[in-house]
């Protein structure tokens, strides 16, 4: 088996008397897109930081294309390209500038145009940096983590606070990426992406990793469960639910009742027969095929964005 | 080494796009200029050339100002972040945020020279070499203050906070703004601890004396400059933050007094001596004793007429 690209082993970070990552383990092999999945809070950005170099562990063993980030950070970060959550260039920098200065500081690099014409920025080569929108500043800063043509591409939260349309297009981004090969880590709270984009996924928890695989393998291992989300008139008992016919598991979340099911009609008709014999009605019901989210709620108890 | 070439053209570039740093490094200083030599100096060239002395000066201590701003404005913007992840090292950014200082901020002092010389008719602008070395190193000095302050400071409010209580005795007592003859014998030895004072002291010197009374005093001066530009540099490498979250305790906020240690010692020793105070004595007093020669010099005769006064007309008998 070839060695892993990265190669994380209870990885451990603290911000005083915080620990925001609590023993973190995962490994990730060359060509694979493998995500961690979280909800804020969560530890990802922590996690990936540190892979990143940005920040040491405080204990654990972590290593990226060879690389110790705490002890080799300066030689790490020739080899890997990365796109961070909250981060910015100066207003009054072009783009086609910034391009040209981040591919100068590497000793081989991408050529500026090619990448200006991929990622649909060449209009905008001599626009000023605050005169691009959200979308156009998450491609260039894509752009910008691909200017080294890195052996890893680390992408946090690669489309938090975009719209719909925005967040497609870097996704087809990112499968162009998927489809050369790089090796991408990336941290989201998006189960569309994680399913979507992902060729394995660690759902992390405060600061936990609980559960990893490819998305499919959670899902089963999850039973494969459609889950039903109903709202009642009048509350009733989630453990009287949880025995209906047909239903797995029950929990309340906010007000409304989330029931994983084996046998979606015999669940539902035995939920109606129910309430008639109790006097309470449905308000709404919602059917949602099996996700990421419901592996999340059957670990947590919670959603993914609560 | 490229990385930091590039990252300074960066900074110049920038501030180039900048309408206040038009107007605070080259209207600003301009206009002081202006109104020292043509309000102040009343555009008499000697008092202009003496006044030149305390007008660089300002240009060179306001370095520190705008670096600092700068660089809390990267990393609040979390512009600092993203050079992080890429081989740009901490010793490149803030040595590229000097020389992009040094870089923008000569051109404005080589207009004011040009100004004094031709528009206030300056006889001479003294010993150009030592004041350019001066001016080098009193801006990255300075400079290198400010990326102190911008280490030490959490936020941009606080960072003008300290920018002013540094600014304004920096100003006031080093004979940059209020004479430093008028100021009160215990606040000339304040004074001396500071190393604006030695500045403006040595540019005023370079200018006005020359050849040069006393060539050790210079070397002094520019000695105690590098020896501080070296601990600043030196300190705000080790309190270097990239990260916009990354606090700084309020004990690592002391580090900024660790910076004065040279102009502590000089100070002790001319306090002891008295060198500085009796150089600029000497100077006003020089200048004093040239404007009032320049008063009793006897006035020229009226220049003899080539054309015979009008004879009156022979009266007709």
């Amino acid at each position: 088996m070839p060695e892993p690209v990265i190669r994380v082993e209870n990885l451990v970070k603290r911000y005083g008397d915080v620990e925001a990552v609590r023993g973190v383990s995962f490994s990730v092999s060359e060509g694979e897109v493998f995500g961690l999945l979280g909800p804020n809070g969560a530890g990802k950005t922590s996690t990936i930081e540190v892979l990143e170099g940005l920040r040491n562990a405080d204990s654990g063993t972590a290593i990226v294309c060879g690389y110790d980030p705490g002890k080799n950070a300066a030689a790490l970060k020739y080899v890997i390209g990365a796109a961070l959550q909250s981060t910015a260039l100066p207003d009054k920098l072009r783009v086609m500038e910034a391009l040209k200065l981040f591919a100068s500081f590497y000793k081989a690099h991408k050529n500026p145009e090619e990448l200006l014409k991929r990622f649909g920025l060449e209009e905008k080569r001599n626009a000023f940096y605050s005169q691009l929108s959200g979308g156009q500043k998450r491609r260039l800063a894509l752009a910008i983590a691909l200017i080294n043509d890195p052996k890893v591409v680390f992408l946090d939260e690669p489309t938090a606070g975009l719209d719909p349309q925005v967040r497609r297009e870097i996704y087809a981004i990112i499968e162009e990426l998927k489809r050369d090969k790089k090796t991408i880590v990336l941290t989201t709270h998006y189960i569309e992406e994680a399913e979507r984009l992902c060729d394995r996924v660690a759902i992390i928890d405060h600061g936990k990793v609980i559960s990893q695989g490819s998305p499919l393998e959670l899902k089963q291992a999850s039973g494969d469960k459609t889950r039903i989300e109903v709202r009642l008139a009048k509350a009733e008992s989630d453990l009287t639910l949880k025995n209906l016919e047909g239903v797995a598991d029950c929990r309340a979340l906010n007000g409304a009742y989330v029931l994983h099911c084996q046998r979606p009609p015999q669940a539902i008709v035995a939920l109606v027969k129910h309430l008639e014999t109790q006097n309470n009605e449905l308000v709404s019901l919602e059917i949602f095929t099996p996700s990421l989210e419901d592996v999340f709620i059957e670990l947590t108890g919670r959603r993914l964005r609560d | 080494m490229n990385h930091l070439f590039l990252l300074t053209g960066m900074r110049v570039r920038l501030a180039l796009r900048n309408k206040m740093f038009f107007f605070f490094s080259i209207v600003m200083p301009l206009v002081f200029f202006f109104l020292y030599a043509a309000v102040f100096g009343k555009s008499e060239p000697r008092t202009v050339a003496y006044l030149l002395g305390p007008v660089l000066g300002l240009n060179v201590m306001g370095s520190f100002w705008g670096l600092s701003a700068a660089l809390v404005m990267f990393r609040e913007q979390g512009i600092l972040r993203r050079f992080h992840v890429s081989p740009v090292t901490e010793l490149d950014m803030l040595l590229s945020s000097i020389f992009a200082n040094y870089a923008l901020a000569l051109p404005t002092i080589v207009i004011q020279l040009f100004l004094a010389k031709y528009a206030f008719h300056v006889p001479s602008l003294g010993d150009l070499f030592s004041v350019w070395l001066l001016i080098t190193i009193g801006i990255v000095s300075f400079g290198s203050l400010g990326l102190v302050i911008a280490s030490v400071t959490n936020t941009m409010q606080e960072t003008q906070v300290l920018n002013q209580l540094l600014w304004l005795p920096l100003i006031f007592l080093s004979g940059a703004t209020i004479p430093f003859t008028s100021l009160s014998n215990a606040v000339k030895h304040i004074a001396l601890f500071l190393p604006a004072t030695y500045l403006v002291h040595g540019l005023k010197r370079a200018i006005v004396d020359t050849p040069p009374a006393s060539p050790v005093a210079l070397a002094v001066v520019l000695a105690s400059l590098t020896v501080w530009f070296i601990l600043t540099l030196f300190l705000s490498t080790q309190l270097f933050r990239w990260e916009p979250e990354a606090k700084i305790g309020r004990k690592a906020k002391l580090y900024v007094a660790a910076t004065a240690i040279p102009f502590v010692l000089l100070g002790l020793w001319e306090a002891k001596y008295g060198r500085v105070i009796a150089e600029e004595n000497t100077t006003i007093q020089r200048l004093d004793a040239a404007e009032k020669a320049e008063k009793e010099k006897p006035q020229q005769p009226p220049k003899p007429t080539t054309e015979a006064p009008e004879a009156p007309a022979p009266e007709k008998h």
